[in-house]
């Protein structure tokens, strides 16, 4: 298949269905390097499915995906990771008894080594060059005040932005966030969103961020993709995709709802 | 433990050869044992960092101890620094087949596969009439390069021998241990879903650390069959497991040292049990497993660092 | 035809000894997610009591049918106080930590209760085979049967039906099944958590004393038979899938039948066998044969 030169990640007609379940049908997008794409819908409408084949923790059922015109369709998770795709998740998935420096250094000296058996042994874990790294990143996500603290005894906010430092630590060139606000107060949103972004367009880091608060991704977003139903209903820029009569209905009338309590898990 | 940890624990080995010659033979040979022991402790800890628990590593301990019986028995080569390499090589051979299979595995069910696997080689080894099934056999008194010393100087030839193994495995793990490999024990245990999306596979890191287990296990096994100068099934019998265990959790998973320490607390412990009360010894050792659990969770390489840190804290 | 019957009679006796052992593990690490060690110290007790419950009765001279009540009685009993020492002594100290950590306190807690039964018993053995010899042999065609090794079948029989009888249909068991199923949502509910661990323990701790209170007439009861024990009680449970009461049941069956079968066609790998089995079945379905493994979630 053929994918422009410019576009860092194409998927064509993906497809993933669980027996008789359709979570994901017929998304076929490309997203072009330094893009920042936001992404929107209702909890089953099928974002969480869309990152997790992109990050290899779902095997496509159809379609293919591209990454800097590699196919990467149903590779692991950590070889799609090796090749320059993090993500960071809905819940920080972080080492609580670790301090975000140790955090921080430990995911910095993974990027540096040359992975494999004889890799791993090999590389010391604080070599210089992976504790600069770290401290780099930590002050990128200006966390430098809780370096020294245990990750399990973090703000909620910080949390969130050590999650995404780990992803960012190894310098991918795309980044996936689930949910970056999900679980921050609405006060806190906005400031956590602009420490995220400026240290993300600092490293020229492409973005695929999954949110529910319609007024930060038309703050954030250069695009926006409307989920409904496991497909693509809008693809524009904010204020297309926005404005679309059917977002319009499916979508925005949901956002009210998910902004006084969250419904379940999808 | 940076240089500084491994220039004391090397001075402690170096005073420790050194010392040897004023020592009572019971005094060498109880030492030998314990940090033949501490090696198969040592691999426990590599394991348990990484929160996994084997209810089974006396199998790498009896597949090193009749790998140097068996082979001293069937070819009459008896040179002690070839017999322990070869029971550390085949029992590490053995962790590398059984780590594809049990680095799957976490928590009580890596435990019990572990403790099944160990069982096995037991049912074979007490049914093996020519390997002499449950009372086992002797092994051949061992040769240095050359130099075959008897009684005494046996004894201490072997002190030496295993103060020498103890030394260079302390080493390697200690370097092991700040590698990236070792240093996911700790991220293994809180979350592997961030490790495998940071791009590196759980398993493999597991596997690894079955086989580094496995060696040592294997090494420590035949520097206690030459000590002993006798095999048995029973080093396999899920009980040498548990002992094993029991002194890592005594130990803790903090420091290399204290694989050391706890072995040679836990053999004088039972030694000593074992004469003054020999009806109440495993009651002892039971009531100190818990004491330890309940009050000192981080084992008595913890009481170090806490004493360390009122240190720092006072000046 | 005689090999394959006695395979089948020895086997189905041995599973039944397996079961008895097995339902009280399986049954307490299914509610409390104990693995628990110091269930060979029950059976151990179990046994120990029996033997004295037979020497007391042989002296006086009672009917057989009321010394095996007796013994079984003397069995349960020390189950109970056992159990209930243990629970509310030692464990409800360490809930709430690792599975592995909980393993090592019931190790910990087996190695005391070994020394316990030297200071109650000595280092004697013990015994106690007269409610086996009272018992008698019946012949079924060339094969000679134990009337003692039918009423161990039995008992196991009758244990797994109750225990199905009291899940399914008693409101303890219904309890039970929910707190299996999710704790916290059970305690939400307004279950008493703390109150179903310590009945299912006591159940557990007399279920093992019990095994070991019937097995008594059979074996030397003698130091260290509950370390023998646990082990094999573990490959039955690991294999039927810990926490689950059929599959302690199918457990069982696999490793009675085929332990016989090895004793009778190739005597060598008696005890090899039943490892080996536990291993297959392990890689093929790690949780046993009766558990599912559950999916993670991100």
């Amino acid at each position: 298949m053929s994918t422009s030169n410019s576009a860092i990640l194409a998927v064509h007609d993906l497809e993933k269905t669980f027996g008789s379940l359709v979570a994901a049908r017929d998304i076929t997008v490309s997203v072009p390097a330094e893009q920042t794409v936001g992404v929107i819908g209702a909890n089953g409408a099928g974002k969480t499915t869309f990152i997790n084949m992109i990050t290899g923790h779902l095997t496509p059922s159809k379609g293919s995906i591209w990454f800097e015109d590699k196919e990467i369709t149903g590779k692991p998770s950590r070889e799609i990771t090796r090749l320059g795709i993090s993500r960071s998740f809905q819940v920080a998935q972080i080492f609580p008894s670790l301090t975000v420096f140790e955090n921080m250094r430990i995911a910095a000296a993974i990027a540096r080594c040359s992975g494999g058996v004889l890799g791993n042994i090999s590389t010391p874990v604080h070599s210089g060059a992976a504790t600069v790294e770290a401290e780099a990143t930590i002050d990128l996500f200006q966390i430098g005040r809780y370096r020294d603290t245990p990750a399990n005894a973090l703000p909620q906010g910080v949390r969130k932005l050590l999650d995404i430092g780990m992803a960012v630590v190894g310098w991918p060139r795309l980044l996936l966030l689930d949910e970056p606000t999900s679980g921050i107060s609405v006060e806190e949103k906005f400031d956590l969103m602009n420490v995220v972004m400026s240290a993300l367009k600092t490293r020229k880091i492409t973005v695929l961020f999954v949110e529910h608060d319609m007024e930060i991704v038309a703050r954030f977003a250069d695009r926006v993709l409307a989920f409904y139903d496991g497909t693509v209903i809008a693809d524009g820029t904010p204020t297309e995709t926005l404005d679309n009569p059917r977002v319009q209905e499916l979508i925005s009338g949901v956002r009210l709802k998910t902004s006084t309590g969250r419904p379940g898990h999808a | 433990m940076g240089g500084r940890g491994q220039l004391a624990g090397g001075l402690m080995f170096l005073f420790a050869a050194a010392a040897a010659p004023l020592l009572p033979d019971w005094v060498v040979s109880l030492v030998t044992i314990a940090f033949a022991n501490a090696l198969v402790v040592l691999g426990l800890v590599v394991l348990w960092r990484a929160g996994l628990v084997s209810f089974g590593q006396a199998l790498y301990y009896c597949i090193g101890a009749y790998a140097v019986a068996l082979t001293a028995r069937w070819t009459g080569f008896t040179d002690v620094f070839a017999l322990v390499v070869i029971g550390g090589v085949a029992a590490g051979l053995m962790a590398v087949l059984i780590g594809f299979l049990l680095a799957r595995y976490r928590e009580i069910f890596f435990a019990m596969l572990s403790l099944a696997l160990s069982m096995i080689l037991y049912g074979v080894l007490v049914k093996s009439e020519s390997l002499g099934s449950t009372d086992g056999f002797s092994v051949a008194t061992p040769t240095f390069l050359g130099y075959a010393p008897h009684r005494d100087a046996l004894g201490l030839a072997l002190y030496w021998l295993t103060l020498g193994v103890d030394a260079i495995g302390a080493m390697l793990v200690g370097v092991y241990f700040r590698s990236v490999a070792g240093a996911l024990a700790a991220p293994i245990r809180d979350n592997e879903i961030r490790v495998e999306f940071l791009g590196v596979s759980v398993t493999s890191i597991i596997h690894i650390k079955v086989v580094i287990a496995g060696i040592l296990g294997g090494l420590g096994g035949a520097l206690a069959a030459l000590a002993i100068g006798h095999v048995d099934p029973n080093m396999s019998y899920w009980t040498t497991s548990g002992g094993f265990v029991f002194v890592t959790i005594l130990a803790g998973s903090g420091y290399v040292a204290a694989a050391f320490v706890g072995s040679l607390v836990f053999e004088a412990v039972r030694s000593f049990a074992f004469d003054v009360m020999p009806q109440l010894w495993q009651m002892t050792l039971g009531s100190v497993l818990l004491l330890t659990i309940l009050f000192l969770p981080d084992g008595l390489g913890s009481l170090v660092a806490r004493l360390k840190r009122r240190g720092e804290a006072k000046s | 035809m005689l090999t394959a019957s006695a395979i089948l009679t020895d086997g189905l006796v041995y599973a039944a000894y397996l079961f008895i052992v097995a339902i009280g593990l399986t049954l307490i690490f299914g509610v409390m997610k104990i693995l628990n060690v110091a269930h060979g110290s029950f059976y151990a007790f179990g046994a120990y009591g029996a033997a004295t419950a037979v020497g007391i009765y042989t002296n006086a001279d009672w009917p057989a049918a009321i010394g095996f009540l007796l013994m079984l009685a003397m069995g349960m009993a020390i189950g109970l106080v056992l159990g209930i020492i243990l629970e509310r002594g030692i464990l409800r100290l360490v809930y709430g930590k690792d599975e592995v950590i909980i393993v090592l306190v019931t190790y910990a807690t087996f190695l005391i209760l070994e020394d316990v039964i030297v200071l109650i018993w000595g280092p004697q053995s013990y015994a106690a085979y007269q409610p086996m010899v009272s018992a008698g042999n019946i012949e079924i065609g060339e094969l000679v049967l134990s009337n003692y090794d039918i009423v161990l079948v039995a008992i196991a029989a009758l244990l797994a039906g109750l225990a199905y009888w009291a899940l399914k249909f008693t409101r303890y068991g219904r309890l039970l099944t929910t707190v299996i199923f999710d704790r916290e949502t059970a305690a939400a509910f307004g279950v008493n958590v703390t109150l179903v661990y310590t009945v299912t323990f006591v159940i557990g701790a007399m279920l093992g004393a019990l095994g070991g209170a019937v097995m008594a007439p059979k074996i030397a009861v003698t130091l260290g038979i509950g370390v023998e024990v646990i082990v094999l009680a573990f490959a039955v449970v690991a294999i039927g899938g810990m926490g689950s009461i059929e599959g302690a049941l199918v457990g069982a069956l696999i490793v009675g039948i085929c332990r016989a079968a090895a004793v009778h066609l190739v005597p060598q790998i008696e005890l090899f066998v039943i490892y080996g089995v536990m291993a297959l079945v392990l890689v093929v379905r790690p949780y046993g044969l009766f558990v599912r493994a559950q999916p993670r979630k991100i």
